[in-house]
Order: C-alpha cells, then sequence, then structure tokens
C-alpha cells in the first residue's frame, strides 16, 4: 500500500512541486490550499505524514499542527514543516507545537525526499 | 524544472503581485490593519518561497530584503511614514519587474533595485529591533543522508564500533516520531544489534500507553562516523535521552543527552537546549542567509481569502457561445410560434417569455464569470503615476472609487494601454507643479482620481486630475496651425477639448519620455472605440480635466441597427453611428469620378455605398434610393454610409466568424436573427478605411475649408 502524504501550502506553486517530488517518489500525494482546508483534509481520511507551510492565510501552519496534534484521530502522525522562515524562535514554536521535522524551501528533491520517507519509513 | 510548474509559478506571481498592489494600496490609504500588513508580506513572501526554487536568485535576494522590512512593519518595529511607504511601493514595482524579467528570461536588472536595495536595508538596520542586529542564524546543514558524513564530521577511517543508547521520551511519540523507523535508519549505516530495554515498564496497572518506557541499547559496527549516527536522529533531538560512544575509544566521546548536532557554526545561546535540527538545503551562496527576525510568525494568521474557482477561459468562452445559441434559438422559437398564429396572452406565449427571461438570466450569470472588477486595473495606474510624477518632480496621489465595478475581462484587458496614457497624461500635462499650485491655494500634491460606475447598461470610466485644466487657447491655436481645423472656425468649448483626440493631435511642446513619442490621444481614443466605447473630455480652468469613458458591460452582445444591404441583412454596431439620413436628392452633389458626397447642415460628408465596398453589388450605385447612416470610426472624419433599408435596433450576439471561416475585411462577426438568418456585422473602422481609397472620400479630404466643418460636426 503506498504511503499518504498531505501537503498544505497555500502556493500553488509549491504544491505542485510537492505534488510532484513525492509523487513521482512513489508517494500518493493530496494538497489542500491552506490551513483550515488542510485540517479538513486531514479529518477526512487517514495519512501516513503531513507536509505544511507555515505562513498561510486562514490557518498557518503552527495552526496546522496544534489542531492535528489535538486531535482525535492519528495524532502522531509525522509532521513536516517546509517553509522558508529560517529563524530559532519559529523552530522552537514548531517543535514544540509538534512538528516532527524541517525542511526549508527551496529543498532538493532528493533531500526532500529522504527526509519524508525517514518519517514515515515508506515509499 | 519543467516548463509547466514555471508557467504555474509566473501566473501564480502574477496573483500575488496583483494582492501585494492590492495591499499596498489600502496601506497607502491609511490601513495599517495586521490583515493588511500581512497579506502584503505573505504575498512578498510566497513569492520568494517559490522563486527559490527556480534558483531566481534576483528574485529571492530582493524580496527577502523586502519581506525584512514588511516583517518590521507587521511586528510594530518600523512605523510606515512617508518614507517606508515610498520604499515599499516603489518595491513593490522593482519586484513585478524582476519577475517579469525572470519570466521573459532576462537578466537585467531594473535600475531602481540596487538603490532600492540600500534603503530596504537601511530601513531594516535603522529599525529598534534588538533581535535584527543578531547575526545570521547558525544553521545546521541537512544534506541527504549519503553526503552527511562529508558535511558533517571528519570521516572516520575503517571499522569503528560505536555503542548507542537510546530512550526517547513521550514527546518523541507526540511529535510523530516512531522509534523503530530510527533503528531502521541505523541498520541501514552498518551492522547494528539491538538490545531492548523493557525494566522501565510499569505493572500493568499503572501503565500509561501514551507514556514511554522503552530504551535501547544497540552497538552499530561499520565505517560510520559519529555524525551520520546524530544525523539519524536529528529530528529527535531534545525528544530523547541519546548517547553515542566509540567502543575503541578511551574516552567517551560523547555522553551528553540532547546535545545538538556537532555543527559547522556554533550555536547561539538560547537555541542549545531544544534544537530541532533542520533538513536544510546546501548553504545558499546567494546571500539568502540573512537574518531573519523572529517573532514574526506570530502574526502570521492572515486574513480570510475569498474562496475562488479557477477556470480555463476556453470553457467559459464555449459557455458563452452555446448560451448566445440558446438565446438566438429562443428567437427562432419566438418567431415560428407567433407565425403559427399564436395569441399574444395565450399559454404558450408566456411559457415563452418565462422561456426568454430565464435564457437571459443564464447569459446574464455566464457574463458575470467572465467579469472583472477594474481594482486590478486601477491599481495598476498607481505605479503608473508613481513613475510618471517622479520623472516629472511632481508630487501626485492616485484616489479610486468604484474599484470592484465589474466588467468583461477583455475590456479590462484592453483597457490597460489607454488609460495608462491618459493618467500618465494627467501627470505630465494636467497637474501643475507644485511651485505653481501653492500660487493657486492649491495642495502641493496633486490628485488623479480614478472611478468606475455602472449605469444604464454601460461601465463608466473617468479619469479626473485637479491640475490647471485644458488650455483651450493653446489647443485651438495648434490644431490651426495643424491644418486640423480652419482659422475663421466658430468651435465650443467642448468641442476644442475635443480637438484632443484628433489623429496628429499633441500639445507636449517639448517631448518628454511620458506622453510624448508622438502618440496622441486618437489613439486612445481607438483604443477604447474598438471596445464598442467612446471617450470625451471635460475641463475647468484652473480647476482640472476628466475624461469620461463609456464603455459595453460585454463584448458578446451588442447593440447594433439592422440594415439591408444589396440583398443581404446586416447589422451596424450603433456605438458608431451618428445619426441617419433620409436624404433629399438636391442634397447629393456628384464629385470626382462616381462619387458622391452629401450636403448635411452646411458641411460635405463622403458617401460610401456599403454594398459595393463590400462587393455585394452588381449595379452602378444611385445614392438617390439609399438612406444614409451617418458614421464615425476610428475617430476620423464622419462618413454617410449609405444602404438600402433600416429595419430595426436590437441587441445582437455576436458569433466569432474568425474560428470557422477567417477574417473578412469589413466584417467584424456574425450573429443570427429571430427568423434564424445569419447577419453579418459590419467592421465601420475597416470599411471606412477601405472607403478612404474611393475618389470622392480623396477628394473631399483634399478640399482643404471642409476639414473644419467636418471636425465641427462630429
Amino acid at each position: 500500500m503506498s504511503v499518504s502524504v498531505l501537503a498544505i501550502d497555500d502556493s500553488r506553486t509549491i504544491r505542485e512541486m510537492v505534488s510532484r517530488t513525492l509523487g513521482d517518489a512513489g508517494f500518493d500525494v493530496t494538497t489542500a490550499t491552506d490551513g483550515k482546508a488542510g485540517v479538513a483534509a486531514f479529518e477526512g481520511r487517514r495519512f501516513d505524514a503531513v507536509v505544511t507551510d507555515i505562513n498561510m492565510p486562514n490557518l498557518d501552519g503552527f495552526g496546522v499542527i496544534e489542531a492535528i496534534r489535538g486531535g482525535r484521530t492519528n495524532r502522531r502522525v509525522p509532521i513536516l514543516v517546509l517553509t522558508t522562515e529560517s529563524g530559532p524562535a519559529l523552530k522552537e514554536r514548531a517543535r514544540k507545537a509538534g512538528a516532527t521535522g524541517w525542511i526549508v524551501k527551496p529543498f532538493e528533491d532528493r533531500a526532500f525526499v529522504d527526509v519524508v520517507r525517514r518519517v514515515t519509513g515508506g515509499a | 524544472m519543467s516548463d509547466s510548474l514555471r508557467d504555474m509559478f509566473f501566473a501564480e506571481c502574477e496573483d500575488l503581485l496583483e494582492a501585494l498592489s492590492e495591499g499596498l494600496a489600502a496601506m497607502s490609504d491609511g490601513t495599517h490593519d495586521a490583515e493588511t500588513v500581512n497579506a502584503i508580506f505573505r504575498a512578498v513572501h510566497s513569492i520568494k518561497g517559490a522563486a527559490g526554487a527556480f534558483a531566481l536568485e534576483d528574485i529571492v535576494s530582493f524580496a527577502h530584503q523586502y519581506e525584512t522590512v514588511l516583517d518590521l512593519i507587521r511586528s510594530g518595529q518600523l512605523d510606515p511614514d512617508a518614507e517606508v511607504m515610498r520604499a515599499i511601493l516603489r518595491s513593490s514595482d522593482v519586484l513585478a519587474d524582476l519577475v517579469d524579467a525572470a519570466q521573459n528570461d532576462r537578466t537585467d536588472r531594473p535600475d531602481a533595485m540596487a538603490p532600492l536595495l540600500e534603503q530596504l536595508t537601511r530601513l531594516a538596520d535603522a529599525a529598534p529591533a534588538p533581535i535584527a542586529t543578531q547575526p545570521p542564524e547558525p544553521e545546521a546543514v541537512f544534506a541527504p543522508m549519503a553526503a552527511m558524513p562529508l558535511t558533517l564530521a571528519p570521516i572516520v577511517g575503517a571499522e569503528s564500533r560505536f555503542r548507542i543508547r537510546f530512550r526517547p521520551e513521550r514527546a518523541l511519540f507526540d511529535n510523530g516520531h516512531d522509534p523503530l523507523r530510527l533503528l531502521r535508519a541505523l541498520s541501514a549505516l552498518g551492522e547494528l544489534t539491538v538490545d531492548c530495554d523493557l525494566s522501565a515498564i510499569p505493572p500493568l496497572g499503572s501503565f500509561d500507553p501514551e507514556e514511554s518506557f522503552l530504551a535501547w541499547d544497540m552497538t552499530l559496527t561499520g565505517d560510520i562516523a559519529e555524525g551520520e549516527i546524530r544525523g539519524v536522529f536529528s529530528f529527535v533531538d531534545g525528544l530523547c535521552t541519546l548517547s553515542v560512544e566509540r567502543e575503541d575509544d578511551e574516552a567517551p566521546q560523547s555522553t551528553v543527552p540532547n546535545s545538538p548536532l556537532p555543527q559547522p557554526a556554533a550555536t547561539p545561546p538560547g537555541e542549545a537546549e531544544t534544537p530541532l535540527v533542520n533538513a536544510d538545503p546546501p548553504p545558499d551562496p546567494g546571500g539568502e542567509r540573512q537574518p531573519v527576525r523572529a517573532g514574526g510568525a506570530a502574526a502570521a494568521n492572515a486574513g480570510p481569502a475569498r474562496p475562488t474557482l479557477r477556470v480555463d477561459p476556453e470553457r467559459v468562452d464555449r459557455l458563452i457561445n452555446t448560451v448566445g445559441e440558446l438565446i438566438i434559438n429562443q428567437a427562432v422559437i419566438g418567431q415560428k410560434i407567433a407565425a403559427l398564429g399564436a395569441e399574444p396572452n395565450s399559454e404558450v406565449m408566456s411559457d415563452l417569455d418565462d422561456y426568454r427571461h430565464l435564457a437571459r438570466d443564464i447569459q446574464e450569470g455566464v457574463m458575470a464569470i467572465r467579469a472583472q472588477p477594474v481594482k486590478p486595473l486601477f491599481q495598476r495606474m498607481g505605479r503608473i503615476i508613481r513613475e510618471a510624477a517622479e520623472a516629472v518632480g511632481k508630487e501626485v496621489v492616485l484616489e479610486t472609487e468604484g474599484e470592484m465595478t465589474e466588467v468583461d475581462k477583455t475590456v479590462v484587458e484592453r483597457l490597460a494601454d489607454p488609460l495608462t496614457h491618459m493618467v500618465r497624461n494627467a501627470v505630465d500635462h494636467g497637474i501643475e507643479p507644485a511651485a505653481l499650485r501653492t500660487e493657486r491655494g492649491k495642495p502641493a500634491e496633486g490628485t488623479v482620481r480614478l472611478i468606475a460606475a455602472h449605469r444604464s447598461g454601460h461601465v463608466h470610466i473617468a479619469i479626473a486630475d485637479d491640475g490647471g485644466g485644458l488650455d483651450r487657447e493653446r489647443i485651438l491655436g495648434k490644431a490651426v496651425e495643424k491644418g486640423l481645423v480652419s482659422p475663421e472656425a466658430k468651435l465650443t468649448e467642448s468641442e476644442i477639448d475635443n480637438l484632443l483626440f484628433l489623429p496628429g493631435f499633441s500639445t507636449a511642446s517639448s517631448i518628454t519620455n511620458l506622453s510624448g513619442r508622438g502618440v496622441g490621444m486618437d489613439v486612445v481614443k481607438t483604443a477604447i472605440t474598438s471596445l464598442g466605447g467612446r471617450v470625451s473630455i471635460s475641463s475647468r480652468p484652473g480647476h482640472g480635466s476628466t475624461f469620461s469613458i463609456t464603455l459595453p458591460l460585454t463584448l458578446a452582445v451588442l447593440d447594433g441597427m439592422v440594415v439591408t444591404v444589396g440583398d443581404q441583412t446586416m447589422v451596424l454596431p450603433l456605438y458608431s453611428i451618428l445619426e441617419t439620413i433620409r436624404p433629399q436628392a438636391r442634397n447629393v452633389t456628384p464629385l470626382g469620378r462616381g462619387g458622391h458626397v452629401l450636403s448635411i447642415r452646411g458641411a460635405y460628408v463622403p458617401i460610401v455605398s456599403l454594398a459595393h465596398v463590400l462587393g455585394l453589388a452588381s449595379e452602378p450605385f444611385d445614392p438617390t434610393r439609399s438612406i444614409f447612416v451617418l458614421i464615425r470610426a476610428d475617430g476620423s472624419q464622419p462618413v454617410a454610409l449609405a444602404v438600402e433599408a433600416i429595419s430595426d435596433q436590437r441587441q445582437v450576439v455576436i458569433k466569432s466568424l474568425e474560428g470557422n471561416y477567417g477574417r473578412i475585411p469589413g466584417i467584424s462577426a456574425a450573429t443570427i436573427l429571430g427568423d434564424g438568418k445569419i447577419a453579418l456585422i459590419v467592421d465601420t473602422d475597416t470599411v471606412v478605411a477601405i472607403a478612404a481609397q474611393t475618389p470622392a472620400v480623396q477628394t473631399i479630404r483634399d478640399k482643404e475649408p471642409d476639414h473644419e466643418q467636418l471636425a465641427a460636426l462630429g
């Protein structure tokens, strides 16, 4: 069974990029356009991992992490934060919120896939 | 990177730049709320983020510095005063230019880029942000696993044997990690033996299934560097107790739990206890790693995005086309039922009425999909004004009104050039220099207003400046000098003002790089006329000028006059018609070889037989048996178009011919009338242009004194 990843990003370019990169690596990728849509998608299906942007309208990445970690189902899913921000305070906040890992954009396809493999153990 | 992704990126950039100028316009109006500033920040941030993926270094580095300043504004550390506002407005222009350059594979940099970068840096540095002066944040560099020994630690030659103790904390599970995966990753490095320590598991009664009780003692043998092992645990740093010892070492290499990854750079205090290790790309030589102020993302929550639907425009056009067919079909059925003798009040006729209303509703609904607010267009003018004002050293602000007014997409697109021209004109010629304005008791800063509104089925757009108004004496003098009107002509003020639209007219006595280039307002008029619109100007000396544009709501239907030409039924667009004339024989005068002119109120207008221009007539033209439709096309002099009969005035659905048939000179499109017959829609501009080659028109154009009267006619 393929490993399913939920990618949440408000930039459609990044969404497409993540989709293609992970899709080519054999992951089953679902995308959502902002935090709110992402959480809704997450609640509707069991994902093996979540990749989320931080800076997003409606609900930001921290909100996504908090919603998932505080939710009822699958709350220990690996969540990778994908963002251009690299400030230590931001990382600390994401980690406190429960992020599993951190990837800074722009990413290298291979490094990105490796990290997702690492936290999901699959694809 | 594939082209489709690139296209997607640039399309997205366009949206983001629009959102950016929208936000900046709101900020210029004094709206500094978090939501607005956030939206601006996010737009720049998103451009930067995606640009990085395409290695567009200029965009990334510029957007970065731009974003830094925006972030300071967002966090309240920088006051968006006039200077700051100017800087971030100009920055949006430069960013747009950079995106444009990248899209066209150009590497040239906008001239304003370097000074602006400098200014942004200065603004950022001047902000009273203690954190802003921190050195660049050292990043733990994540490289693909295989490359890790190269970047993280010196390679240890040959076999090494490590003793690893790993005791996860509950937070490790909470953050979505799985020890099993970590062990697997370790086993990929070398030969791994694992011993699970179950000693901490409590009796079943007090067992908390969410708590972590396990620990693992492992030995790992192979050609491995310690850094590789720590790399495996990089994400769980701080979430477990980890010790890694090399067995052949006398002293343990590292026994400190939670110790951060060995890093190329020193870890700043405060981060040491609980670093979240990054999977960063290799360091960016382009200077991307600049201090990123923390705290900014605290306000990262954002304004509500209006949910929108992206649709391929072609689909909408197909739908519009089909709805057009529906409307025509409705008219055809209506006529047929009426022909069968149905009573006007009969049930079938009232059903038919319902059908007609529904069809119109659908049509309106579909048209609304193509409708777009003029807002982005107006906002683009903000930039034009900034640049124009800067070029001529004036202070000018843009005010907009009714920017949510919606117009057909094509109209919005094709309005950009004429609007740009008019706005530039307003800044260049309309607004007086600050000194003169002060002298006249006006604020030193000039204002250009863009107003849009819907009125009686049309869109009205006005470009108003509070400048000096038109110099009628000079305009008239220029027109006389250029032979556009005779010195004796008596023109009303409005007629003088509208001389500006005559071809070849330009009042700029010096060619500035703004509105010079010999392009006059006639080009504006042509562009607007081609959209089925009209433009006029009004002016009050000392108070300013206003250009008024009236446009149809859509390009899919047309108000037309149904006429008979030869044995054909044709439609003349109503916007080009000045009046219709049933002439008396004495008003038609032969002129030149086979030409005729029509005398109207003392002025002579060339007569053009539509049937002959379109090649529909076999017999010689007999003007006495014609009805004349006085048209003015292309902003030029009026022409009397001879047709055989005028039957009706109605709205027709425009059906493009080009897709099915190709371009026909003199015909712009076709429509289907209620009786099911096809009628061609006449392209009056082209007809007049074709007719201009005929002797009568030539002769009358050469007759000098008539020019004045012809100009006055229209």
